[in-house]
């Protein structure tokens, strides 16, 4: 039986479409994160299960059980949301054992568990401190521990992460799904970060103008995404538009300008000759090859136009002869190439990493649109 | 174009700034990156004037400002929460500043409209702020700092209000706009993948203290003390104690007797070191992994799919863990939880620092 169960959910504020028809399941024990970005509708979704929006149509289950008429704190789960704070008048231990306390648990059944939990978001020196004298990372977590140890077997989160660090951030998440996953918990997770989803996320939900663009595990999503939107918000990615001209066996070839590139057809993508497309590439899987490897299968001589050193990666804009630009990246584990601006390179889209859709009827340029 | 001698202040007992020097050319972009509560933002006010400092110097194009006011410093401060006037549409905001300052209308809307074509928002020159997203509002509030027409811009994490894919996407724009504007630009920030991005040169604050200023090459590969190295990338520390060196390298005696050898040669015998390896420096083999690599034999015990690569974090033999950063069309990614493999890594890819007198972890706190 799936923990929560999403049905035709719908919201509107006056003229502006929250969510339209919005169905999703999320499975007993599932990590799932909804990413998009930002008036995408992923806050009031999580709102909607939490209790703190009404729909305006749709039914949503806990358990098997509509919920639509339940107050928050009736639906039984544990949340973090930015509106609801902390309790002013604890400090952050009896803020964090709260939940435990009101399920009936004795001070020192609550103690081991509230300690672990302090310990793992490292606030336990904060432990005596009231809200108003935390910063703004410390109360995040201490609301974070808080959700863990209410009891509830439903964690909500919205933003949890936001308000700390990025160097802060990328080892709590690890943490926080560590613990989501030892105590059985099922964790619903609103973030605007993409990478913070794909590196803790069994599922990911993508949405965009208040509709769900796709839903998948984060390495289907990432590396064989259906939609073009979601090439473009999980990571990076290079488009082209071309024109497919024929099929050859498993492959399709397309024409871009006076290229042909041979890519590898995919499922439930039908394609005929003539019909525009979109091709998609992440700029790691484009390999940079030696020149006289030039006529290698869908392989672009070209020119360096920008190179820039990110620490583990080089960053390459190559301008193709045919016109293209394409970026690069290349993963530096010994000694950064020896590659310039200015210096002439071949480069290759290799078929097995090349995505291949239809071109969309409103233009590649909305389908792409962040804002 | 900017220099700052000694500069510190405190709040109360707080060293908020304590003891800054530094330079800024002409035409660069400076990324000054610390965690909460290093003293960014203080020192991006003690250089736009909106505070005083207890002591020190701030030298804007060799003329000595501490007495004077922000508004004659020819600096342009864009605070992180960026102000617009709600009742004003995205022109009139962009122009207040030139007007207040008595520029000719005409003269004060060409500029205007100059600049919102440099952040893109020339097509939407009468909306009013409410009717933009976050991503357009913070480019407005860029456009009224460009529109002032000083020389030296600041910014105090001037994407920080915006959903992460878009903050990626609008870093190339902010460096353009910089660059194609001839603008000296100092950058806020807590993210160092942005500051890397971006910058010609990186300023690391901690508690208030610079603890290294240099290109984002320099920074990355001679990282100058252990928080540099920790803060900047993602890398492993290894405890242990130099067992022999010669010429060429040092032989490092890890727990439970594993050995490691270091292309550093200034550390004594049985002193004891840190020998920190970047995560993408390291590598998973089943074989041999050759002549001269370090090899050491553990288990998959994490593995974190990020997208461009997965991380593996490998517990060794002594107990040490060890993150590795492995491309996704690596053949070697398929190994899982529970596996035997052996991490490997060349000497020459390491640092060595002594042992911190205080401790590993102390040295690594964030904050």
């Amino acid at each position: 039986m799936p923990e929560v169960r999403i049905i035709d959910v719908s919201k509107s504020y006056g003229k502006i479409t929250a969510l339209s028809d919005i169905s999703l399941e999320v499975h007993d024990g599932e990590y799932v994160c909804i990413v998009g970005p930002s008036g995408c509708g992923k806050t009031t979704l999580i709102k909607s299960i939490a209790g703190i929006v009404q729909p305006d149509r749709g039914e949503i289950l806990i358990d098997g059980k509509s919920v639509s008429h339940l107050p928050i704190e009736d639906r039984g789960t544990g949340y973090v949301f930015q509106e609801i704070a902390l309790f002013p008048h604890m400090n952050v231990y009896d803020n964090v054992s709260y939940g435990l306390m009101v399920r009936g648990e004795s001070p020192e059944e609550r103690k081991g568990t509230v300690t672990e939990m302090l310990d793992m978001l490292s606030i336990k020196e904060n432990s005596r401190f009231y809200p108003a004298e935390l910063s703004g990372g410390a109360m995040q977590k201490t609301a974070i521990a808080r959700a863990l140890a209410s009891g509830s077997t439903l964690l909500l989160l919205d933003e949890p992460l936001g308000a700390l660090d990025v160097k802060v951030r990328t080892v709590i998440r690890h943490e926080l799904k560590r613990l989501v996953k030892e105590l059985g918990l099922t964790a619903i997770h609103v973030t605007h970060d993409q990478e913070e989803a794909i590196s803790i996320a069994d599922r990911i939900v993508i949405m965009k103008a208040g509709r769900i663009v796709e839903v998948g595990p984060s390495d289907e999503l990432y590396l064989n995404p259906s939609r073009i939107f979601t090439a473009k918000f999980l990571g990076e990615a290079n488009f082209f538009v071309g024109i497919v001209e024929k099929h050859v066996g498993k492959t399709l070839n397309v024409k871009m300008g006076d290229t042909t590139l041979s890519v590898r057809k995919r499922e439930k993508i039908d394609l005929e000759p003539n019909d525009t497309c979109v091709l998609a590439i992440r700029p790691e899987f484009v390999k940079m090859v030696h020149r006289d490897e030039g006529n290698r299968l869908n392989a672009l001589k070209g020119k360096i136009v920008e190179a820039s050193f990110l620490g583990d990666l080089m960053n390459y804009i190559v301008e193709a002869l045919n016109g293209l630009r394409v970026q690069v990246k290349v993963q530096i584990s010994e000694e950064e190439p020896d590659i310039r601006v200015g210096d002439d390179v071949t480069i290759v889209l290799p078929e097995e990493h090349l995505l291949i859709y239809r071109h969309p009827s409103e233009g590649l340029e909305k389908e792409l649109a962040l804002e | 174009m900017l220099r700052v001698l000694s500069l510190s202040k405190r709040f109360g007992a707080v060293r908020a700034v304590d003891d800054a020097t530094f330079e800024v050319r002409d035409g660069e972009y400076l990324c000054i990156l610390g965690s909460t509560g290093s003293g960014k933002t203080t020192l991006l006010r003690l250089i736009a004037g909106i505070l005083r400092p207890d002591e020190g110097e701030t030298y804007i194009d060799e003329t000595l400002m501490n007495e004077t006011p922000p508004e004659d410093r020819n600096v342009v401060y864009v605070p992180q929460t960026y102000a617009l006037f709600p009742h004003m549409t995205v022109l009139e905001n962009v122009m207040f500043g030139p007007v207040a300052r008595r520029v000719p209308q005409k003269k004060a809307k060409e500029k205007a409209m100059s600049v919102l074509q440099l952040v893109r928002l020339d097509h939407r020159t009468d909306a009013l702020p409410s009717e933009l997203s976050g991503g357009m509002q913070q480019r407005v509030a860029l456009a009224r700092g460009l529109a002032s027409g000083a020389k030296l811009l600041l910014l105090d994490e001037p994407l920080g209000a915006l959903d992460a894919r878009l903050r990626i996407e609008l870093r190339g724009d902010l460096k353009r706009i910089a660059k194609d504007s001839g603008l000296t630009v100092i950058h806020v920030t807590h993210d160092q993948e942005e500051a890397m991005s971006i910058a010609d040169r990186i300023l690391i604050l901690r508690k208030g203290r610079v603890q290294q200023h240099g290109t984002p090459f320099h920074v990355y590969r001679r990282p100058e003390n252990l928080f540099v190295a920790n803060f900047v990338g993602r890398t492993n520390f290894l405890e242990g104690i130099v067992d022999s060196r010669d010429r060429e390298k040092t032989t490092v005696r890890l727990r439970q007797n594993m050995y490691i050898d270091v292309a550093d040669t200034s550390h004594e015998r049985e002193e004891y070191i840190i020998v920190a390896v970047r995560e993408e420096s390291t590598h998973l083999t089943r074989d041999d992994p050759g002549e001269g690599m370090n090899a050491l034999d553990g288990e998959i015990i994490q593995l974190h799919f990020l997208g461009y690569s997965t991380r593996f974090e490998v517990k060794l033999k002594n107990g040490d863990r060890v993150s590795s950063l492995v491309s996704t069309d690596d053949p070697i990614g398929r190994v899982k939880m529970g596996d035997r493999v052996r991490v490997s890594f060349n000497p020459r890819n390491t640092l060595v620092y002594d042992y911190p007198t205080l401790g590993l972890r102390h040295e690594l706190e964030v904050y």
